[in-house]
């Protein structure tokens, strides 16, 4: 092989490793789109299966207020707007906005509720207190915390007490029982006030 | 043991009148022999029944923790001089967690119940320089119960609780102090707390002892919070002394130093805001007069009617808004 070949060998080899090198970033962050994709694909299909869409199609789309992270505070709810076909029926009501705040908002790092918890039952007593019975996910995989177990807590309080308006107070279940606390600090014996959404302002009144 | 005194005393009387003695001897003998058992006697009962009392007392006052390492760290049994209710003394510092409660986990490792140990040392020794007399929940890798815990703290007087804790998430070298949550209105209690609410009567007592540290916190940490915040905090609920629970961020730190770096200014940020509190602790008054001690719902006697009043041997001038032996039941 004469030199000049060998030139223009080590120059092609040099050349694809440098554009390997700048391809390999890309690469890899395709990869882990593409595994997230997955894992969110499959997370969907298992609450498709094990949550049936409780909403009626047919049902007015209201304007419903669910409670997730704030960006700006990581220890602070923001409500978020969603247009959701909401019936009038309030346990039906309560189940269709704990389900779609548990499915999580668009930027998954403001969630506040663990995406493999999921609503099995919901009750309300005829003294309004609303009783939410979670799968034992939410107990297990909640951040142990203070902080992170009632931002959890008040995300559920928010937005029942913003959506379901005759809830008064929320108790939490674990798989159909009282526990202690939510994962290790929270009380989860007693229940939760729900002070019911202010009445819309009413429009001021012109003086004669 | 009175009984066996007895068998060798008159075994002695017995076996001495019998020996071979003159007659007026023997009677006087006799005589003397029966003032001296008498006088014996009488003092062994009274040596005895004073123990029975004070054993009483121990029971009803401070319920023994079933955690021997957090007995040890108690000091001696100074109930009477504590009696001197609005002056305070003593700080019942609860590091989380422990035993098979390793609490918060980081992905490096940490746990959670062991970061708190080694700040409660640190809070302890500020504490304690500062004046104040300290009593730790626990020393070692052991998990009292939430309510032995409580108990611990219930059966002191002139305390306060902090309990410390490392959050999961959170902004990395920030510090939040929490109070417990509103608990419902104590009615009809007939001077007695139930064991559920016993923080109810220290609520706001504990929100100024929770500013007065946040403050000293956010002076310190930056991103931190100016004022406490309200928490369902289960560890809270049923200590009836003012009561805080310090949470520091985060076991997911990168380094385990960042965390240990924290450490001495939460120290001393606690134990400033604790002497800060110091001149505005008034031990809350009750509906009524009836006194009572802190007794975990576990330590009821089995012949005690739930809710049943406090025990007999309180002493009279006790702590006036402790908890007493009450069902467990919602707290709202």
């Amino acid at each position: 092989m004469t030199p000049r070949w060998r030139v223009w060998i080590i120059v092609a080899l040099a050349a694809a490793v440098g554009a390997a090198a700048v391809y390999f970033p890309t690469l890899r962050k395709r990869v882990k789109q593409a595994a997230i994709l997955t894992q969110q694909t499959e997370e969907q299909a298992r609450r498709e299966l094990t949550q049936p869409f409780l909403g009626n199609p047919s049902e007015p789309r209201v304007k419903a207020k669910l409670f997730w992270a704030s960006h700006a505070d990581d220890a602070a709810l923001t409500p978020v707007t969603v247009d959701l076909p909401l019936g009038s029926d309030p346990v039906l009501r309560a189940k269709q906005v704990l389900n779609t705040l548990l499915a999580g908002p668009v930027d998954a790092e403001l969630r506040t509720l663990p995406p493999d918890a999921a609503l099995l039952e919901f009750y309300l007593l005829p003294n309004g207190t609303g009783i939410a019975d979670f799968s034992e996910a939410l107990a297990t995989s909640t951040p142990s915390g203070i902080a992170s177990e009632q931002l959890a807590v008040e995300s559920i309080a928010r937005t029942l007490e913003a959506n379901v308006p005759q809830i008064k107070r929320l108790k939490i279940l674990i798989h159909g029982q009282e526990v202690d606390t939510l994962a290790g600090h929270l009380d989860l014996t007693g229940t939760f006030p729900l002070s019911p959404a202010p009445p819309p302002p009413s429009p001021p009144t012109k003086k004669p | 043991m009175l009984l066996d005194v007895r068998k060798v005393y008159s075994s002695l009387a017995l076996r001495l009148s019998s020996s071979a003695l003159p007659p007026g001897a023997s009677r006087a003998f006799v005589a003397t022999a029966v003032l001296a058992l008498s006088a014996l006697l009488f003092w062994q009962f009274v040596s005895s029944s004073n123990n029975v009392v004070a054993a009483q007392s121990t029971t009803a006052a401070a319920p023994a923790p079933q955690n021997n390492t957090a007995t040890a760290s108690q000091p001696p049994n100074n109930f009477q001089a504590n009696l001197q209710t609005n002056v305070l003394n003593t700080v019942v510092l609860d590091p989380a967690h422990g035993g098979t409660d390793p609490g918060a986990r980081g992905t490096g490792g940490l746990r959670e119940s062991e970061v708190v140990l080694e700040f409660a040392a640190q809070i302890r020794r500020a504490l304690e320089s500062q004046g104040l007399q300290v009593v730790q929940t626990r020393l070692g890798d052991e998990n009292p119960s939430f309510d032995d815990r409580s108990a611990m703290a219930n059966a002191q007087r002139g305390a306060v609780f902090v309990t410390i804790h490392i959050s999961s998430t959170g902004l990395p070298s920030t510090a939040r102090v929490y109070t417990n949550s509103d608990l419902p209105p104590l009615s009809n209690t007939n001077g007695l707390i139930p064991w559920d609410q016993a923080q109810s009567p220290f609520l706001d007592l504990s929100r100024k002892l929770g500013d007065a540290v946040q403050s000293l916190l956010a002076q310190r940490f930056k991103g931190s919070p100016n004022e406490s915040q309200s928490a369902a905090v289960r560890q809270l609920r049923t200590t009836a002394a003012p009561a805080i629970a310090v949470e520091i961020s985060s076991v997911s730190v990168e380094k385990r130093e960042e965390l240990d770096r924290m450490a001495p200014g939460v120290a001393d940020a606690i134990a400033r805001g604790v002497v800060a509190f110091k001149p505005s602790y008034v031990v809350p008054s009750l509906p009524s007069p009836t006194q009572s001690l802190s007794v975990p719902p576990s330590a009821t006697p089995a012949s005690a009617p739930p809710g049943s009043a406090a025990r007999s041997a309180a002493p009279p001038s006790a702590h006036p808004a402790a908890a007493s032996v009450a069902p467990k039941g919602s707290p709202q």
